[in-house]
Order: C-alpha cells, then sequence, then structure tokens
C-alpha cells in the first residue's frame, strides 16, 4: 500500500520527519542561530546539567527558537555549575552560572527572547582556540 | 518522540568505505552504547563529502566539526572526548597547510569555502538509503509541485529558462531537449538515465548516485512527466557495484511509499525506473550506443538524426540525460529558473561537478560555480600542487578533452570558453599534471585509452587512432622526426572530421593540444631526442659525473645489469647500451654524482 497518496501526504510526512533533519539543516548555518554550551563535566552533570540541557532543547524547539544546544568541558566555574554560555547571533557570548531549569527557562524568555540581561552572568575571563 | 541532540555523519563513499569507514561507524555505535548514549547520538552513513584525499571523514554536528583521517580505533577517543567531554580532539583536525592554523568547521576550509553544492546538495548530509532523510530535505516536492502545480509545457519552459546545459560532456540545453522527446507522439516513450561514467580519473556520476539516489529517480520521474514517459531505465556500468546497491534500495523504497508506480501522488501519472548494466565501454556514454547497448546488440553508435528524441530505445522517442544533469533538476523547480540561472555564468549557468586528481594536494569531489577560474580551482579550493612542485598542464574533459596551460589558468571555467581554448567541459574529470609529466607520454596515455575504446565502426577512429598512438609512441622512444609531428597534425584533423560519434570527433584532441601548448617538449624528442621532465625511459641516460664521484663501488655494486665499470677510488662509469635505466645507482649514491640526462 503506497505511503504517499497526495502532495499532501507527502508534506505531512516531511512535517513529521522534519525534527529529526533540523539539527543537521541547522548545521549548515551554526551562525544564524542560537547557541547553546551546556558545561557537561562532571561538575556540572553533578548539579544538574543534563536535565538543563534536555530541556533547554525541548523549550528552544516548542518555543521556535531556532538553536543550537550543545555540550562542552568544564568551563572552569565549578562554583556556579550548572554553567550555559549563550550566543545570539552577532553578539558577544555571555556566560551564566547557576542555570537550573528555573533560570534556563529565564535566559530563554528574557535574554535570548528578548535580549535583556537577567542576573547570574559569568564575566568572562578565557579565549577559546577556534574563536 | 526520538530527538537526538547530536549527530555523526561517516562518509560512505567507495573512497572512504575501502578506508574501512564501516568499522569506524560499528565501533564508533558500540562506543556509544557503552556509555549508554545510542539514544542521543545518532550515527549515519552518508554520501561522499568530496575530501577524499583526507579521508575517511567523520562530522559531528550541530557543532560541525569535520575530522579527517579517521580510523576505527580513534572511535573510542571521539566518543569520550567529543561527545562526552565536549572537547574536540585537535590531532583528528585539518590544519591548513598555509597557515598551519587547526580548522574545525569545514565551512572555513580553503576546499569548501568557493562550493557551492546543488547536484552535492545531499552528499555527505542524508543517508542515501533513507528515503525519510531525502524526504525531510525537500525531496519529492518537486515531483509533487510538478504533477500537481504545473503542467509538463510548464516544467520544460522551467528548465528552459534555467539555461541548464547537459553535465554529460556535450552541453546541450536540457529544456530543449526534453521539448524534442515531448513532441513526439507515441504509445511508449522512455527516460534514460546515462550513468555510464567513463573518463579516467572521473567519480561524480558514481558520487551522486551513492549519496542522493532519490534526486536522480525524482528528476526522472519529471522528466517523464513533461514527455508523456512512464518508464525510466538507468543504465550503469555494472563496476559500480555500491551505487547499483544503493539504486536499488532506493528504487524499492520510492516505490513502498507510491513515488514510483502508478498513480503517483493520486495525479494519475505513472512512472517506474529499471536498472540497466553495461560493461563499461567508454563508447557506451554516447547515446546512440548506450541505446543499442542496452537494447542488447553491439554497443555502436549509429548516425543522427533520427535523434532518440525522435527514435530512440526500441525505436521508441526516448530522452537521454546524464547523472549530474538530473541531480540539478528537483533544486531548479523547488527554487525556481529565476534561481538558478543567477548561478554561473550567462551561457553557462548553475555549477558543474568535477573530480580532481593528479598531482594535486587537495583531490576529491568538488561544485563550482560555471565562471570559476582554472586558478580558484586548482589552488584555493586543490590547494595547490603536491610536494611544492611547479605547474605544468590541466588536463579537463578526460580523453576527449585537452591540456591547458599557465597561460589559461585565469579562465573561467564554462563550456564555451574551455571550447575556445582548445579543451573541453566533458564530465568533469580534471587531472593536474606538473614539472615532472612528459606531455607526449599524457598524449599517448590518452591515445592508449582511446585506441582500446574505440568500438571499431568507422575506419578513422578504429585505425586513425591506433596510428597516432604509434607514432607517439615512436616520439617517445627517441625515434620521432620533425615530419611525424605534421603527421600527427594531419592525422588528427582527419580522424575528428570523418568519425561519426563524439568518442572519434575528439580523441584527438590530447594529441592536438599538446602540441599547441607543449610544441617545444615536442621538438625535444624529435630534434634533441630529449625527455625534459625525463619520464621517457628511452631517452634518459643515467650519467656519473666524474668531478663528484669518489668511486665508493656501492653504485656497481647494486647495479642489477653489471653496467657500472670502475676501480676503487677512480671515477665509475654507465655502459648506457648495457644500462636498463632502472635508477636504483642514482639512489644509492651518496655524492650526488648521478644524474639524468
Amino acid at each position: 500500500m503506497a505511503k504517499v497518496k497526495s502532495l499532501a501526504d507527502l508534506k505531512k510526512i516531511k512535517e513529521e520527519l522534519h525534527a529529526k533533519m533540523d539539527l543537521r539543516e541547522k548545521s549548515n548555518d551554526p551562525e544564524a542561530q542560537v547557541q547553546i554550551k551546556v558545561g557537561m563535566a562532571t561538575c556540572g552533570i553533578a548539579s544538574g546539567a543534563k536535565e538543563v540541557m534536555e530541556f533547554l532543547i525541548e523549550a528552544t524547539a516548542k518555543r521556535g527558537i531556532s538553536t543550537i544546544v550543545t555540550q562542552t568541558g568544564c568551563m572552569g566555574y565549578c562554583y556556579a555549575e550548572p554553567t550555559i554560555e549563550v550566543t545570539i547571533p552577532g553578539k558577544e557570548p555571555v556566560v551564566f552560572g547557576d542555570v537550573d531549569l528555573k533560570k534556563a527557562d529565564e535566559v530563554i524568555e528574557k535574554y535570548i527572547k528578548q535580549g535583556e540581561l537577567v542576573d547570574g552572568i559569568i564575566p568572562v575571563n578565557y579565549k577559546t582556540i577556534d574563536n | 518522540m526520538e530527538k537526538y541532540k547530536m549527530h555523526i555523519l561517516i562518509c560512505g563513499g567507495t573512497g572512504c568505505r575501502a578506508s574501512a569507514s564501516e568499522a569506524i561507524q560499528n565501533n564508533l555505535q558500540d562506543a556509544l552504547k557503552a556509555k549508554g548514549l545510542e539514544e542521543e547520538v545518532q550515527v549515519v552513513m552518508t554520501g561522499c563529502f568530496g575530501f577524499c584525499e583526507k579521508g575517511p571523514i567523520v562530522k559531528i554536528l550541530p557543532d560541525n566539526t569535520f575530522y579527517i583521517e579517521v580510523k576505527p580505533e580513534d572511535a573510542e577517543e571521539l566518543v569520550e572526548e567529543h561527545i562526552v567531554k565536549g572537547r574536540k580532539v585537535m590531532r583528528l583536525l585539518y590544519t591548513d597547510p598555509d597557515k598551519k592554523e587547526v580548522i574545525s568547521d569545514s565551512k572555513n576550509m580553503g576546499f569548501y569555502k568557493k562550493q557551492i553544492r546543488i547536484a552535492l546538495r545531499n552528499c555527505g548530509f542524508i543517508n542515501p538509503e533513507n528515503i525519510d532523510e531525502y524526504i525531510a530535505t525537500e525531496g519529492y516536492a518537486a515531483l509533487g509541485k510538478c504533477l500537481s502545480e504545473m503542467t509538463p509545457q510548464s516544467v520544460i519552459n522551467e528548465i528552459k529558462e534555467s539555461g541548464l546545459r547537459g553535465r554529460g560532456g556535450g552541453g546541450f540545453p536540457t529544456g530543449l531537449k526534453w521539448e524534442f522527446a515531448s513532441k513526439n507522439d507515441a504509445d511508449q516513450k522512455y527516460v534514460v538515465c546515462n550513468a555510464d561514467e567513463g573518463d579516467p580519473g572521473a567519480f561524480m556520476d558514481r558520487s551522486i548516485l551513492e549519496g542522493d539516489p532519490h534526486s536522480v529517480l525524482e528528476a526522472m520521474a519529471i522528466c517523464g512527466y513533461t514527455m508523456g514517459a512512464d518508464k525510466g531505465l538507468i543504465y550503469i556500468r555494472a563496476e559500480y557495484p555500491l551505487a547499483i546497491d544503493r539504486l536499488k534500495v532506493a528504487i524499492k523504497q520510492a516505490r513502498e511509499y507510491g513515488l514510483l508506480g502508478n498513480d503517483i501522488m493520486g495525479s494519475g501519472f505513472n512512472f517506474d525506473v529499471e536498472m540497466r548494466y553495461g560493461a563499461g565501454a567508454f563508447v557506451c556514454g554516447e547515446e546512440t550506443a548506450l541505446i543499442h547497448s542496452m537494447e542488447g546488440l553491439r554497443g555502436e553508435p549509429t548516425v543522427k538524426p533520427p535523434f532518440p528524441a525522435e527514435s530512440g530505445y526500441n525505436g521508441k522517442p526516448t530522452n537521454v540525460n546524464n547523472v549530474e544533469t538530473f541531480a540539478n533538476i528537483p533544486v531548479i523547480i523547488n527554487k525556481g529558473a529565476n534561481w538558478f540561472n543567477k548561478i554561473g555564468t550567462e551561457k553557462s549557468t548553475g555549477t558543474k561537478v568535477f573530480a580532481l586528481a593528479g598531482k594535486i594536494n587537495n583531490v576529491g569531489l568538488i561544485e563550482v560555480p560555471m565562471g570559476t577560474t582554472l586558478r580558484e580551482v586548482i589552488y584555493e579550493i586543490g590547494g595547490g600542487i603536491k610536494d611544492g612542485k611547479k605547474f605544468k598542464a590541466v588536463q579537463t574533459g578526460g580523453p576527449s578533452g585537452g591540456c591547458l596551460t599557465e597561460a589559461h589558468l585565469d579562465t573561467p571555467i564554462d563550456f564555451d570558453n574551455l571550447l575556445a581554448v582548445g579543451s573541453m567541459m566533458g564530465s568533469g574529470g580534471m587531472i593536474v599534471m606538473d614539472e615532472d609529466d612528459c606531455m607526449v607520454s599524457v598524449a599517448k596515455f590518452y591515445l592508449d585509452f582511446t585506441v582500446e575504446e574505440s568500438c571499431g565502426k568507422c575506419t578513422p577512429c578504429r585505425v586513425g587512432n591506433k596510428r597516432l598512438y604509434e607514432l607517439l609512441d615512436k616520439i617517445t622512444e627517441g625515434k620521432g622526426t620533425k615530419e611525424d609531428l605534421d603527421l600527427l597534425r594531419n592525422l588528427s584533423t582527419v580522424i575528428k572530421d570523418t568519425s561519426l560519434c563524439g568518442l572519434g570527433q575528439t580523441s584527438p584532441n590530447p594529441v592536438l593540444s599538446t602540441i599547441e601548448n607543449f610544441y617545444d617538449e615536442y621538438i625535444a624528442h624529435v630534434e634533441e631526442h630529449k625527455c625534459p621532465s625525463g619520464q621517457c625511459k628511452a631517452l634518459m641516460q643515467y650519467v656519473i659525473d666524474p668531478e663528484l664521484c669518489v668511486g665508493c663501488t656501492l653504485c656497481a655494486r647494486n647495479c642489477p645489469v653489471d653496467c657500472i665499470a670502475g676501480d676503487r677510488k677512480e671515477a665509475h662509469i654507465i655502459d648506457t647500451a648495457k644500462c636498463i635505466k632502472c635508477g636504483a645507482c642514482m639512489e644509492k649514491c651518496k655524492f650526488n654524482a648521478i644524474s639524468i640526462q
């Protein structure tokens, strides 16, 4: 039995599959997306970074924000785990500390959506080699 | 719903598979499982990334990290470091040879910067054996659009408007070809995909079929819709087993989804595709020969007209297009002719895929807009000549093309420009030669190929090419005369003028273009009986410089034919009559006393 019986069927399948390929399409143009790095070293994971990361992935997708969420190693702010680094296109990266689910929600709503700074910013005092 | 946080793409092209990319895939999956990450990280085998020089390629998303020369035993480290700890494995990243900088994002690599990927859009991006991934990236949307919103004539108009020209070498406007085929009425018509890629060193079509088979199937169905054909045939050489496998999988999936078969997407349009296998004869890339081969006859060309559009396969109207041409079609329909015809040059729109090979740093598959210069392709994308040697020539168009020199490097590549400088686009092979290559030998190499591949139907091609080869052989043996050069020229012109098909009409091109562009080298062979690049064995002479020779006897002891004489602590002498020119003495000499003259 044919799976695609009309153009509408094809479009429906495409929509369903979109989420699966979304990550790959976004990777083609990472600069155009909001990039969030979550510190996922032992200290971060122990403080709940894994849950925060999952929340960030799901929440940004649900709220229609085009994001790339990646994990990174220990950023060195072990006193403020979980830490996340958010880069909005065209802006400098900003690091937030003590990000629990509530804070993550606030970062999405206030910083990512409206560009308002929220509490918990850690001044960046290092450089990364690939940037 | 499954949603992976990261994707690992592994090149599954023939080249990378030969370097164990399947083992890399298995090891990565095992390592992920060991860490309990198999639900979070997806491992996908894709088509060719193009950077074959440094394969196997592994790309990790979403941060677009491009790992090169990965070995199966690196899998564990990649998972542990990159996936778990988020640290890039520096030793597997690409280092820019000029700036000595490590580059992790492939977009910043010189190799990819100038490329625009249309025909190769899905190669190295989707899993070619998964129709869902193709559909998710606009796959079959173009077919859907044609069937539901466009009339056959409006599809043809769109293709005509796009300016797309045949990518197999001829450069004939595709829209026009489709229109001819559509105007001939018959009870049965055929769409044929020419996948008989035969140029030495060319692998564009193979990579498209291996990396994105559905795009070709979709385009064939679109073509079938415009001309009223319900049957498609892919003529592919049996020596492309991976491409054949992937096509079979793709055809099966497309049938299951109802994207091939009867009443596609409820439009009432029927179309199905079958495979036909060739035995790898070069001449079968010529469309009439291809059709005869499919009919079970000898693969020999016949006179046009009648063109296949009137009388092709089984005497029915047939449209034959090359793989790469087809791969462009869905994008043109989706994005529009006006998007496509802004890329490239006025008379050659769009992009062209080239297989870079020879003495170049970045051997691989590239796709650049028409109008890109040879210099950009060779130096910026190709990374220049291997081992810092000097560029000598670039051969485009395979056995039908010509050798271009330094003076042509700034020529923008398109169909007409390459013809104007005595070469041709061909199907997209590009072989780069350096100072060590002898151009007479290069011409001889190509003639050797055409002599072998001539079908034998036309005497000028069958006998003439053989005579050309013999003349070239005589010159490389040091027995040529200046008159032979005139003979080469005359004979070449006769073969070109009197052969029936493209093979004979173009086979003397390598001879003519090398005589034209490297006349000095021919003269050196016939007058001084010397090969300037030291490639022609018969013209080489190993000599010992008595000033430099200290008489250590090392060369004499290593000579396999005992042709070096001399007493201890005295300068040695090579008996050139007995010398077999193996070069063993030169390799052994510690005092650089032996040279080639």
